[in-house]
């Protein structure tokens, strides 16, 4: 088939790929095809360089000390928050809080927001699409309070099936948290439509955004969101940062989530008073360096320009799920008509995890398994399935290497 | 793994006709309402899930074995090899087996301390060792064969590979 236009050596979008120094090497002998992107995206030379530069050249404590080291690691980890607030049009710095990633971010909310609210016969709703992430803290705090977890159905082709979603959202419910776009099927989610239907009934909406922010823009006004949640290593930057945004009413009126240094404005043995926002959910030394990467991601993913990336990578998944779907045994699985990044597949009765050695012997990496999503396994009857992920700096290259390793795959196991 | 990566012929080594024939029809698949020690294996990296069933009897022999459940085309065929090889066996010896083949997959370097252990002959199970090649898919081979070790030690916990 053609070649969509968009997809071609587009100037800007091919020269990108140069800025990312893992994608130039050979693994098995072959040059590295890197699709396994909603795991974890490779980072750019401009995140790599500001960590090791701001720990050669910047680190220090943040908040603590008037001397100039700390103060320029302050400037750097707040201008970093200061970045991410303009990337996701947040209104205030203060709404951005710094945590390991999306998981916690869940967690916090979960913890901090949900758990003195909820009582026996409450409820939340989420849908089958979601991650563990966007499962197991919400379970817990169910177990922990009495409330009742909802889940929303989904259809074959892996669109969640919004009337019934609403029809969920009665006055027992105290949250909807929702995936944006799928980690495991790609679906985007029309998130907008039901944060408006869940306002309607004043139910607060937490979106998890870690598999949308890497690849389109993100409002988090123009979507309502009460709370927005993603990782660092998603948008590469590095692991064991990410962000929760919180609308600050909500978060003002939030108890903290962990007890320690920062946190506080001050210390008695009788009390504590805590401190403003952020800081009152930022207990500890922060990860300053995850900061400075993240801030760095930021700058070059705006430099790139996100509604640019959006196109791409729009594009280039349309033409992977055209090539995939001419392979011959080939299911492809999650199929929603809004759909980014993400296409997972099974191949013939090739298990997954066999396909995913044969691939990596040609030096792709795609990811197979059950994507820390069981119950959407359960959904389509399978042990798992293989995933291939797309970022910005992918080609058509890369898919028609995909495609040519599926090829070798059948071959040797005569499917 | 070698140097320069992976070759072609590691791979055929991997699938080779012996285990896709094993795992395509896998032996011994199924139920064994008379069981009298089970164990469940998981494999949490790639969701393999299987249910081994032994009838041990009072002599200790293993005088049926069937397992059941889903995985990759190794860990299948490293199930139905394991029914294959333990039925008629003393649970001593199986447990022996056990302990030889995990030795023997445990990467390059066990290949050196198998000839220490050559009173036993694996026989067809030398199939899986192409596996050693593949760290990240030792997992799937032994896994049957903890549960193996499980059931005839009658714990109660699914084994795993950890």
């Amino acid at each position: 088939m053609s070649v969509p236009s968009t997809v071609q050596r587009e100037i800007g979008i091919a020269d990108c790929r140069a800025d990312f120094p893992a994608l130039a090497q050979e693994v098995n002998g072959y040059p590295l095809v890197y699709l396994d992107n909603a795991a974890s995206a490779q980072a750019p030379t401009d995140v790599i360089d500001e960590v090791a530069r701001y720990q050669r050249e910047d680190h220090a404590n943040v908040h603590r000390g008037v001397h100039t080291l700390s103060q320029r690691a302050t400037e750097i980890y707040e201008g970093a928050r200061d970045a991410i607030r303009r990337l996701i049009n947040a209104a205030e710095r203060r709404e951005i809080i710094y945590t390991r990633g999306t998981t916690e971010s869940i967690n916090l909310v979960a913890q901090s927001y949900c758990r003195p609210r909820l009582e026996a016969g409450d409820a939340i709703v989420i849908s089958h699409l979601e991650h563990h992430s966007n499962i197991v803290p919400w379970q817990i705090v169910c177990e922990q309070t009495g409330a009742e977890l909802r889940v929303a159905p989904i259809d074959e082709r892996g669109q969640v099936q919004a009337e019934q979603l609403i029809g969920m959202l009665d006055e027992r419910v105290r949250l909807l948290a929702i995936t944006h776009v799928s980690n495991v099927l790609g679906t985007v989610v029309p998130v907008r439509e039901l944060i408006d239907a869940a306002h309607g009934r004043d139910i607060p909406v937490l979106v998890d955004g870690a598999q949308a922010v890497p690849h389109m823009p993100v409002d988090v006004r123009a979507l309502g969101a009460d709370f927005y949640a993603f990782s660092g290593h998603k948008m590469f930057g590095p692991t064991g940062i990410g962000v929760l945004y919180g609308k600050e009413a909500l978060l003002d009126a939030m108890p903290p989530y962990q007890g320690g240094g920062a946190m506080i404005l001050e210390v008695s043995f009788e009390g504590t008073t805590f401190n403003e926002l952020p800081y009152k959910f930022e207990a500890g030394t922060p990860n300053i360096s995850g900061a400075a990467g993240l801030g760095a991601a930021v700058g070059y993913l705006e430099s790139v320009g996100l509604d640019r990336i959006e196109r791409h990578v729009h594009d280039l998944l349309r033409y992977m799920m055209q090539r995939l779907g001419e392979v011959e045994g080939i299911r492809l699985i999650g199929t929603a008509s809004e759909k980014a990044s993400v296409q997972s597949f099974l191949l013939g009765d090739i298990h997954p995890h066999d396909l995913g050695t044969i691939v990596d012997h040609q030096g792709i990496a795609i990811r197979t398994g059950h994507h820390c999503a069981m119950p959407l396994m359960d959904f389509y009857g399978v042990p798992g399935t293989a995933r291939a992920s797309l970022a910005f700096y992918n080609n058509a290259d890369d898919v028609d290497r995909l495609v040519d390793s599926l090829e070798k795959a059948r071959e040797i196991f005569g499917a | 793994m070698s140097q320069s990566g992976i070759t072609n012929e590691e791979l055929r080594e991997l699938y080779k006709e012996l285990i896709l024939d094993h795992a395509r029809s896998p032996r011994h698949f199924g139920k064994l309402p008379d069981a009298t020690h089970t164990a469940e294996g998981i494999n949490m990296l790639c969701g393999d899930k299987l249910k081994l069933y032994l009838r041990i009897g009072p002599e200790d022999r293993i005088d049926d074995a069937r397992f059941e459940g889903s995985g990759c085309a190794i860990s299948v065929a490293s199930a139905s090899l394991l029914t294959d090889t333990v039925i008629g066996m003393q649970t001593r010896d199986a447990l022996r087996f056990f302990e030889t083949l995990v030795d023997r997959l445990g990467g390059p370097s066990a290949a050196n301390e198998a000839d220490a252990d050559a009173a036993i002959d694996l026989g067809k199970l030398r199939a899986l060792e192409g596996v050693r090649e593949f760290p990240s898919r030792i997992k799937c081979a032994t896994l049957a064969w903890h549960a193996l070790s499980s059931a005839i030690h009658e714990r109660t916990r699914p084994a795993t590979t950890e």
